[in-house]
């Protein structure tokens, strides 16, 4: 593989990056938050699995890419029950409205 | 610059389908984009060299969680309102352009070298050497479980307010039998002494 092809997946990591800090920063939808960290995620398991290929390690970043999926299944489940939870007892997904929730 | 090209396709459509994930009012249309972002990803993961990390990403991110994500949105409901941004766009802008100058700045230089390394099996790196990884698996795999059940739980919470306070009513009311059988066993006695 050469440097160019290199350059350009970790360009794609970078924008990937840029795309769901923008989206986190945007989005007051718990759901949209929720899909906008799973684009996070994905390009952090993109950058394991590049990181492991310039190494050549890749069987290395291949194992560390497969626990960042599960994790980040698990990130995704768990944020859809929050957001499901919420939902009913609110009736609504903004963010703003879980400042009212008391302990 | 064949190679170039080949792997520019997938990216494109990855930043693509991101961007329109985030853009779209529509919940289940940005669920659907984030499956175009996996699948795009997991041909990256494949023209990488990664074939069993693409097949698990088209299989569990563009498969899996795509599914969950649609079953989630027609329970909590599919269309979002316009509102306003957390943070001002132009600081979004701003911050985003910071962290990515700053990612490119430590990671740029790495990208030119290619090390070349021997490596034991993917296997026996995954069960052997990342061993640890395997067991927080297994507790974030039983931690999705339970999350799972809150997605499917009961509409309204078991112990909602109107239950609380039907619990509360017959406690008084089981309390007031009691004070009542207890006087009037009182009274028996005392009309036992006086015979």
């Amino acid at each position: 593989m050469n440097p160019t092809t290199l350059k350009l997946c970790l360009m794609a990591v970078l924008s990937l990056v840029g795309i769901g800090l923008y989206g986190l920063m945007i989005c007051r939808n718990l759901i949209k938050m929720v899909i906008v960290l799973q684009i996070l995620v994905k390009a952090a398991a993109l950058g394991l699995i590049l990181a492991g290929q310039m190494s050549s390690q890749i069987n290395l970043g291949q194992s560390l890419g497969i626990t960042v999926i599960v994790a980040d299944t698990i990130v995704a489940v768990v944020g859809m029950a929050l957001a499901v939870q919420v939902q009913r007892r609110l009736g609504t997904l903004d963010v703003d409205a879980l400042s009212s929730l008391r302990g | 610059m064949l190679e170039a090209i080949l792997f520019a396709l997938p990216i494109l459509t990855a930043l693509l389908a991101g961007i329109q994930a985030i853009r779209t009012r529509s919940l289940i249309r940005s669920a659907l984009w984030l499956a175009g972002v996996s699948a795009s990803i997991a041909v990256l993961f494949y023209m990488l060299g990664a074939h069993q990390v693409a097949v698990i990403e088209l299989s569990v991110g563009a498969g899996l969680v795509t599914v969950l994500f649609v079953f989630a949105i027609g329970i909590a409901g599919a269309e979002i309102q316009p509102q306003r941004p957390i943070v001002p766009k132009t600081l979004a802008w701003v911050l985003i352009l910071v962290a990515i100058l700053l990612l490119a700045g430590f990671a740029l230089p790495f990208a030119t070298t290619v090390q070349h390394s021997t490596e034991p099996e993917t296997t026996s790196v995954f069960w052997q050497q990342r061993g640890l990884d395997v067991i927080v698996q297994v507790v974030l795999i039983f931690c999705g479980v339970l999350g799972l059940l809150g997605v499917l739980a009961e509409e309204k919470a078991p112990l909602d307010q109107p239950m609380v306070d039907e619990i509360a009513a017959e406690r008084e009311r089981d309390l007031r039998n009691l004070e009542y059988q207890s006087s009037q066993s009182m009274v028996s006695s005392q009309q036992g002494q006086t015979r």
